[in-house]
């Protein structure tokens, strides 16, 4: 009974979405200002709505409601609790319940907020919000709908979570991934209103600032997420595969990291202004793209996550709808943008439409190694070719190198005009001493050297002392979004010096070992104790047992092999010894003749930096929302709200 | 060099530039077109066994290892072949489908326990309900090899003589039913009265 009133909710949502995409906007066009207030309480009507649907699902998996056909595929009784809530968005249908969920918060946020903003640009662009909401809530209740129910023949049990998904990782990465990836609706949506209005001066480019930098942070800090439970739970030891998954993520992540900095220019320049509102549009369309990758199969293979390809039309067809409209309207509107704005070549515009080119290259290449696959099966009538990590590292690597050098220089770019003898009397000493520490401490810490981890520590070392010292002259006078950016461009920094030391210096090695055997990898003393059966509450494990000795130091790692009951699926669980400046990382492989296991050593060094980095950068781009400018805007709208 | 720049796109300048954006996009728009139906239709009609006979096998029972069947048990009359396996989560999903087209239809199904645990596939069978006539086991995948297998589940329509008339990726839901499979059976013949008695 909860569960089909939690459906009806779900129904309700969709019908006062109807109503918030037009009415709004039909109240924009007439001026009638009692239409356009009614987007505020459709937008709140909405997601209470939703909220409601979504508490309805999450009672059927916690009370283990097994006649709903998606809590039976995804849910078992042996589950725990805490899993059998995050089991709600373990597969498609409940998955997009909660991305629904997500897009009716920040739907809300924006309609909460809006208060300092002009009433006809506030009415559109929820308007907009609602309509992108109501795609999003027809695929959910037409195509994908988690409230069916699986009868008359209940079963009675469920065929269990898929064991990947049974982690702290796992549980939240999709909601941050959500959060950023539907946050770019925003800017989208305000996108569209300005090219709606005419007006696409300073305002939409304020107005969305914030908006962006949240949803950017969050799909920062769900990139990196993701990453860092792959590392830790696929038992590979790697952090970074470049699958369409991962590059569905990273593409708006691309174009979002351009979004953010091509709005200062036209918040604080009114330049870019054409470009920037494109780059809105692009960051929410690759969103949607990722969703369309991730769940129409396209990429993966027949059995990917969504089987009928109607939601691939589905999607496609949303896809056109959308994109192709703002686009359309952008080449409509965009020359109506009387923009002549000048700036020197030495200026910080041309510094922020350096970051834009390299940031747009590099989400190019992203795009056609991603993409590629397809287009060839498609061209050729289904023959298969593949695109791997080396064709991205060789195209991507570079273009970040040439980023850091940028970024590096940037605090001392002004807007405008730099002087460059100025410039450069200021820069030498810092990239000198870049370079000589450099080359001096992975000889010293590590004592080994190679071209790649000189490139990321030097160009690492440039970026944080050239910001330093900006940071020291400015001392006075601090504002959040300088922290923010601060903060956000040391992780940058902090994650590329990762990137580069893991990759040059880490030490794999796949030996066979049988207990009471010593193995010494890079002066550490590994011994292997055998392996015992244990259990856990829904699986049956084999746990090695490893005794590590480094310098003076012991401790035990345990990796095991599980085996999930209800799927019969076995997984690795790596032991990791984590470390800020090296992870251990063992795994176990497979038994092997004569008692003795396939195991697989890592040494990591850094590897922590490339997550904490991506924080980092998270952290910033949450700070930056700190900045008294948006907290005079709150204030005012919390006025108008209680006037 | 202290040339004067302004915005760095040309689309503020009018003219057809500013529609290079919708243009990209619809030509990538083509192409994922093209690329779902080349994908759908590989969905659809995948196999190069279709309309060729089942391949020859040789296969113990699950319930029975000791009686082992061959193709000619399979000739006769038209059947369904459902290749499933306990570890693949979309068998259980359309399990209930099975267990119905069975009940409901009389449709005979012969199971091809793919790359299972025997012991498990029993339990699972005890504890959901049989749908199938008999399993055949494939332990080590070979005759999933033979009728060129991408994944389990997957369902073979065989008619009287043992060729293959209809192949099926994924699951089989009450949709793949009512539009392929009961109209593939009806065209070889098969009387499809709903037992309306069953339930």
């Amino acid at each position: 009974m909860i569960v089909e009133v939690g459906h009806f909710a779900v129904g309700l949502a969709f019908a006062v979405c109807v109503l918030l995409s037009v009415l709004p906007m039909v109240g924009a066009a007439r001026g009638n200002e009692r239409l356009m207030a009614l987007g505020g309480n459709l937008s709140v009507a909405q997601f209470v709505l939703l909220l409601g649907g979504y508490l309805a699902l999450t009672y059927a998996f916690v009370t283990d409601d097994f006649s709903v056909a998606y809590v039976a595929s995804n849910s078992n009784s042996l589950l725990p609790t805490q899993y059998k809530i995050s089991a709600l968005w373990g597969a498609h249908e409940g998955s997009f319940l909660l991305w629904t969920l997500i897009m009716g918060a920040w739907v809300m946020a924006v309609a909460l907020r809006s208060g300092d903003l002009e009433r006809a640009f506030a009415a559109r662009t929820l308007s907009i919000l609602g309509f992108i909401q109501l795609g999003f809530l027809a695929f959910l209740l037409f195509l994908s709908n988690p409230f069916e129910r699986a009868l008359p023949l209940v079963p009675v049990d469920g065929a269990d979570l898929n064991p990947l998904l049974q982690d702290f990782g796992l549980i939240v990465h999709p909601p941050l991934l959500y959060m950023g990836y539907v946050g770019f609706s925003v800017a989208f949506a305000f996108a569209i209103s300005a090219l709606l209005s005419g007006r696409m001066d300073a305002t939409w480019a304020r107005a969305s600032r914030p908006w962006t930098n949240l949803a950017w942070a969050f799909l920062t800090a769900g990139i990196a997420l993701g990453s860092w439970w792959a590392y830790y739970e696929l038992g590979w030891g790697g952090w970074w595969f470049w699958d369409p998954v991962e590059n569905a993520s990273f593409m708006p992540w691309l174009a979002g990291t351009a979004l953010i900095h091509s709005l200062s220019v036209s918040e604080k320049r009114g330049a870019f202004r054409s470009w920037t509102l494109l780059l809105a549009i692009a960051a929410f369309s690759l969103s949607l793209l990722g969703a369309f990758i991730v769940r129409s199969g396209i990429l993966t293979s027949v059995h990917a996550f969504a089987v009928d390809p109607e939601r691939g039309v589905y999607i496609l067809a949303w896809l056109g709808v959308s994109v192709g409209g703002a686009l359309t309207l952008y080449g409509m509107r965009a020359h109506t943008i009387a923009a002549r704005i000048r700036y020197d070549w030495l200026s910080r515009e041309t510094f922020l439409l350096v970051n834009n080119l390299l940031l747009v290259v590099s989400l190019a290449v992203v795009f056609y190694g991603t993409l590629y696959p397809v287009a060839y099966e498609a061209l050729t009538g289904g023959e298969k070719t593949s695109v791997g990590p080396p064709f991205f590292n060789f195209a991507f690597v570079p273009l970040m190198l040439i980023l850091a050098l940028f970024l590096g220089a940037a605090p001392f770019v002004r807007w405008k005009k730099t002087q460059a003898s100025s410039l450069v009397s200021k820069l030498w000493p810092i990239a000198l001493a870049a370079v000589a520490l450099g080359v001096i401490l992975p000889l010293v810490l590590l004592s080994e050297l190679s071209i790649g981890v000189v490139l990321a520590i030097s160009l690492g070392l440039w970026i944080v002392l050239s910001h330093s010292l900006d940071l020291w002259r400015r001392r006075r006078s601090l504002t959040a979004s300088y922290w923010g950016m601060w903060v956000a461009h040391i992780g940058f920094a902090i994650s590329m010096v990762g990137i580069g030391v893991t990759s040059g210096f880490s030490i794999e090695k796949d030996v066979r070992m049988v207990a009471g055997q010593t193995l010494t990898v890079a002066d550490r003393q590994i011994l292997f104790n055998g392996v015992s059966e244990v259990s856990g509450p829904n699986y049956v494990a084999q746990r090695g047992s490893f005794v590590i000795t480094e310098g003076s130091n012991d401790y035990a790692l345990y990796p095991e092999k599980r085996r999930y009951l209800a799927r019969g699926s076995v997984m690795t669980e790596a032991a990791i010894e984590p470390g800020l400046m090296r992870d251990l990382y063992l795994s176990l492989g497979e038994p092997l003749a004569g008692d003795s296991w396939a195991v697989r050593v890592h040494i990591k060094p850094l590897v922590r930096w490339v997550w904490l980095g991506a924080l980092l950068m998270a952290l910033g781009g949450g700070w930056a929302l700190l900045d008294r400018r948006y907290k005079r805007l709150r204030v005012r709208s919390s006025a108008a709200a209680t006037a | 060099m202290n040339e004067p720049t302004t915005a760095p796109n040309s689309a503020t300048k009018g003219g057809l530039a500013r529609f290079v954006p919708l243009a990209l996009f619809a030509g990538f728009a083509v192409i994922g077109v093209v690329g779902l139906f080349v994908l759908g239709d590989r969905h659809e009609l995948p196999s190069a066994l279709l309309n060729k006979s089942f391949p020859e096998f040789s296969a113990p029972l699950l319930m029975d290892e000791s009686s082992v069947m061959s193709r000619e048990d399979l000739i006769g009359e038209p059947l369904l072949v459902n290749v499933w396996a306990t570890w693949c989560p979309t068998c259980k999903a359309e399990h209930a489908e099975l267990l119905r087209i069975t009940q409901d239809y009389g449709v005979p199904i012969v199971g091809l326990n793919y790359k299972d645990d025997p012991r498990a596939a029993r339990a699972f069978l005890a504890r959901y309900g049989n749908p199938f006539r008999y399993n055949l086991v494939d332990a080590d995948g070979q005759i999933g090899v033979d009728l060129g297998v991408y994944g389990a589940p997957e369902t073979f329509l065989l008619d009287a003589n043992g060729t293959i008339v209809y192949k099926r990726v994924g699951d089989v839901n009450p949709r793949i039913w009512r539009d392929e499979l009961a109209p593939a059976l009806k065209a070889l013949g098969v009387e499809l009265q709903a037992n309306t008695g069953a339930g």
